[in-house]
């Protein structure tokens, strides 16, 4: 038919989703990520583990560990769980770590997506309702154990700001002011932030936060795992201003946590 | 009953070409060339909202003239494609060459089987270092692998000519973009103001997503 030259999804306007929604065309095409399990699946499958996002002066900064558990065991030393979302935005995730990960996958080319259809991008509250949505249709899962909890932070180019989101399981969404943190270990690096963190971070000083809070967490929660200069692991660090999405080198984050390793009490 | 009329197949083909092909000169032409830094895409263009030239992934970039409704159809669904594609496999996977075919075949088949033919004729240029691709695909289906530059739209047979005189490969931007210009406005019959331009290039200095639109200002200046 005419509205279909490639034979991927018509574009009636009937549709209840935007004809710009990439998850929908992979429905329609029966392509959509499914983890078909039946009820009382006990699965040791890797679980991603602490990430946190913070405020800082130009915008936001998110950091999370390397370490993947599975019951147990280290499953992963060098999982990554910070992502660029879009050129403006950053997700970080926690809990099962493959599901994570393709989550991940589709809300960046979601994201990507709307953008080269429309000629525009989402608003940062846009992505994070879109968010809140792909973690809700995950909750019968989430009931069986397999549950999936991201942090989003980024830049609102309306607002001239940094914005953070948390998540649960059930696709609630919820704006933070200052500091956000998910995860094992999440409530330790919750507490270390709650003492160290300043409105006037500058870069330096927002990544030397961001990584003592990790440490920190990594000392009372074992899922977590702590910077390992010895063998080149470090935390993943991302920042999002004005200027874009930066992932930060490990060239930048080894000084870093040397210092902070060196000088924990 | 009602009794059907026969119509020599040579006949149909000739009438519904001679049709598509009215409604695509009247469309504004675009050119896209190769210069030393990747493609350029440029085109004339009144509208600075509704482009004729649009991104589909990392390295490859579309370019329409015709009707709107109709190569916008086509743009969204060479996304779709791409996008599905890149997800399914791999973003590497993703290839000029593939999309053009896809447009080579859809066209082709709605040129034989609709009640009328898609009035449009569209360029999908793929930066690959050192083996760009420039393809051109007509309203019946016809794909072709152009070399160094392409031209769709307007009097396509004059600014072909001209650009045949002065086509050189590696031009920096802003000459090519001076020479595809003056191509274009020579053909025309009507003067085209220094804001009525639409151009983006495939940068290969950009990082995984080539595509960038140029401003105005960067337009007149070259122009």
């Amino acid at each position: 038919m005419i509205g279909d030259p490639l034979s991927l999804g018509t574009l009636s306007s009937s549709e209840i989703v935007p004809e710009s929604s990439f998850l929908a065309l992979l429905e329609r095409s029966g392509l959509q990520p499914k983890w078909p399990i039946e009820h009382g699946a006990d699965l040791a499958v890797p679980q991603a583990t602490t990430v946190l996002a913070l405020r800082w002066e130009n915008g936001v900064a998110m950091a999370g560990d390397r370490r993947a558990t599975a019951g147990n065991v280290i499953a992963h030393q060098r999982v990554k769980k910070v992502y660029r979302a879009d050129e403006f935005s950053a997700v970080a995730i926690s809990g099962t770590a493959g599901m994570a990960l393709e989550l991940t996958k589709l809300f960046q080319t979601e994201l990507e997506h709307y953008e080269k259809i429309e000629d525009v991008r989402l608003s940062l509250d846009g992505k994070a309702n879109y968010l809140a949505r792909m973690v809700r249709s995950n909750l019968p899962l989430a009931v069986q154990g397999l549950a999936v909890v991201p942090l989003l932070s980024g830049y609102d180019e309306s607002d001239r700001t940094g914005k953070l989101y948390s998540f649960d399981v059930v696709g609630g969404r919820y704006e933070e002011q200052n500091y956000a943190t998910t995860g094992s270990g999440g409530s330790e690096a919750k507490a270390f932030l709650k003492g160290a963190w300043r409105p006037d971070l500058d870069e330096a000083e927002v990544l030397h936060i961001a990584i003592e809070a990790l440490v920190a967490a990594a000392e009372e929660d074992s899922a977590t795992g702590g910077p390992d200069p010895k063998r080149g692991i470090y935390p993943n660090v991302a920042t999002v201003t004005a200027d874009g999405f930066r992932e930060i080198p490990d060239e930048e984050i080894a000084p870093v946590v040397d210092h902070v390793l060196e000088n924990r009490p | 009953m009602t009794a059907q009329f026969y119509v020599p197949p040579e006949q149909l083909i000739k009438d519904r070409a001679e049709f598509a092909r009215k409604g695509i000169q009247r469309g504004r032409p675009i050119v896209v060339m190769e210069y030393s830094g990747g493609i350029l895409l440029i085109g004339e263009n009144s509208s600075r909202s509704l482009h004729k030239i649009g991104e589909i992934y990392d390295r490859v970039a579309f370019a329409a003239v015709g009707r709107f409704n109709e190569f916008e159809t086509l743009r969204v669904a060479g996304i779709r494609y791409a996008d599905v594609k890149g997800f399914a496999y791999a973003r590497a996977d993703v290839t000029g060459k593939g999309l053009a075919n896809a447009y080579s075949q859809s066209l082709g088949q709605i040129f034989t089987h609709e009640i009328k033919p898609y009035e449009v004729e569209v360029i999908v240029a793929e930066l690959a270092e050192g083996d760009n691709h420039i393809y051109h695909i007509r309203f019946d289906g016809t794909l072709r692998d152009e070399h160094g530059f392409a031209v769709i739209g307007g009097d396509e047979a004059v600014i072909r000519e001209r650009m045949v005189e002065a086509y050189q490969p590696d031009l920096e931007l802003g000459a090519a973009m001076a020479m595809a210009t003056t191509a274009i406005a020579e053909s025309s019959e009507e003067d085209i103001s220094d804001d009525a331009w639409e151009a983006a290039a495939l940068d290969e200095s950009l990082g995984r997503r080539k595509f960038r639109r140029l401003d105005l200002e960067e337009v007149s200046a070259a122009v």
